[in-house]
């Protein structure tokens, strides 16, 4: 398997950096009560964790081990409020939906996290594509998890779609009578999600070792097991 | 002998590398400070000329076109901060006229008891002393549960719960009436979001208040001049 197929699962699956690491959680479960206002975050997100991935694998090399955590840190909000500016300055209409978020993604130590873990020690392509399949395994779940609670809590999917694509609206799935479930729109509610989504993750993996395992029982001939024992 | 020079040696290399960690956190400091500024500078009038759209944006949000004939941009005067009204710095005031007679008053008001802070209006406020519309500039209220505030977050498209205040005026609502219904008075508000619908309401039934008191003063004083509260003895 060669190093950029590994990125990418560990990203997307294995080392997720909610269901895996269950790292920035503050922004996640602030932010997920609909999912555009998930996915939207999850967009700025994947951006800034590239451009950090990035700047900080360019600058490994001058960044002293002693002090490596306040120059990330330096770098991240910076690139942050460059995000920021850029968005407001370029793409105002998009900024307006998204701007309250973007400052939020400092709070995401995910972002540290894979800077220290990942792009301090490894090469530009690699640490570009560790940003973009960490962010991308942040969104997917982000986003199941806005879904799930904008359903639960209120019935609807797409709602505030129509202030990215105007000629979109949201999806009312549930009848219009749905009174509503107000806790899944409140923090406790976001915490019993990602606790299904987490468990299901580890489900899903427990499952699948326990075929592996039968599958080399089956595969091994008894005698070999015997031998092994 | 030989000692304390080799402590001496010992001192001055942590030293010298203390020296060196210390310049480079400085030089890292002043370039991503130096890109931030930079970022600022150059984006600035783009900033700025967005936000000016924005706001003649909402201003016809609130005050719809046709009815007045001046330059809103051309008439207008400077507020100092306005404790009334929740402004803690200088905002502009716009006044709309039609064939030179008073039509309305447009400015900003701010309602700092949000649920997470301030959340910034524009209020349109008519010349009989009607509030034509109110709408909200800049809000932190929850995603999904407070910011319906927002008429565009707001699931009611048919008649957006800040639409609620549009032309009425203390005629028809009493000043002590001017709250939510869980507060006692005549405005609805959605359960489990009463703090940014209670923080709109009292925000906009001060503006009014504020506006009234001051109405005949507003409209008389020359274009682009500043508006004084009533000298303090």
């Amino acid at each position: 398997m060669s190093i950029y197929k590994d990125i990418a699962w560990n990203g997307l699956w294995k080392q997720n950096s909610i269901l895996a690491q269950v790292l920035g959680l503050c922004p996640l479960l602030a932010v997920s009560t609909s999912l555009v206002n998930a996915v939207s975050l999850g967009l700025a997100t994947i951006l800034v964790m590239m451009l950090s991935n990035f700047a900080i694998s360019a600058l490994r090399a001058l960044i002293p081990y002693e002090i490596r955590i306040p120059v990330f840190v330096l770098i991240i909000a910076a690139l942050v409020t460059v995000v920021d500016l850029a968005f407001n300055a370029f793409l105002h209409d998009m900024y307006l939906v998204l701007g309250i978020f973007i400052p939020l993604i400092v709070t995401n130590c995910i972002v540290l996290a894979r800077v220290e873990a990942f792009a301090a020690k490894n090469g530009l392509r690699a640490s570009t594509l560790d940003g973009l399949m960490m962010g991308v395994g942040f969104v997917w779940v982000i986003a199941l998890l806005g879904a799930v609670r904008e359903l639960v809590g209120q019935g609807t999917l797409f709602s505030g779609i129509e202030m990215i694509v105007p000629t979109w609206s949201m999806i009312q799935v549930l009848p219009e009578s749905y009174p509503g479930f107000l806790i899944a729109m409140l923090p406790p509610g976001a915490f019993f999600v990602l606790g299904l989504l987490i468990a299901g993750r580890n489900w899903l993996d427990a499952r699948a070792n326990q075929r592996l395992r039968e599958q080399r029982l089956h595969d091994q001939p008894p005698a070999a097991t015997t031998a092994v024992a | 002998m030989s000692e304390p020079i080799e402590v001496t040696q010992r001192e001055s290399g942590v030293f010298r590398i203390s020296l060196r960690t210390a310049t480079i956190m400085l030089a890292f400091t002043l370039v991503f400070t130096a890109l931030m500024a930079g970022t600022y500078k150059a984006t600035a009038p783009m900033v700025a000329a967005s936000t000016l759209a924005e706001k003649l944006r909402l201003i016809g949000e609130v005050l719809p076109a046709a009815t007045y004939d001046n330059d809103l941009m051309a008439d207008a005067i400077t507020l100092p901060p306005q404790a009334s009204l929740g402004l803690d710095e200088e905002t502009r005031l716009w006044r709309a006229r039609k064939a030179g007679a008073p039509v309305a008053l447009v400015l900003e008001a701010a309602a700092p008891d949000g649920y997470s802070g301030r959340i910034g209006l524009i209020v349109a406020i008519g010349a009989d002393g009607k509030l034509i519309a109110v709408r909200v500039t800049a809000h932190k209220e929850t995603p999904g549960l407070g910011d319906y505030i927002n008429p565009k977050k707001d699931r009611n498209k048919a008649r957006p719960w800040i639409t609620q205040f549009s032309n009425l005026g203390f005629d028809t609502v009493p000043r002590e009436k001017w709250r939510v219904k869980k507060d006692g008075g005549r405005f609805d508000q959605m359960s489990g979001a009463t703090i940014s619908a209670r923080a709109v309401t009292n925000a906009s039934g001060r503006a009014l208040a504020w506006t009234l008191e001051n109405r005949d003063k507003l409209f008389a004083l020359p274009a682009n001049s500043r508006f004084e509260a009533r000298s303090t003895p």
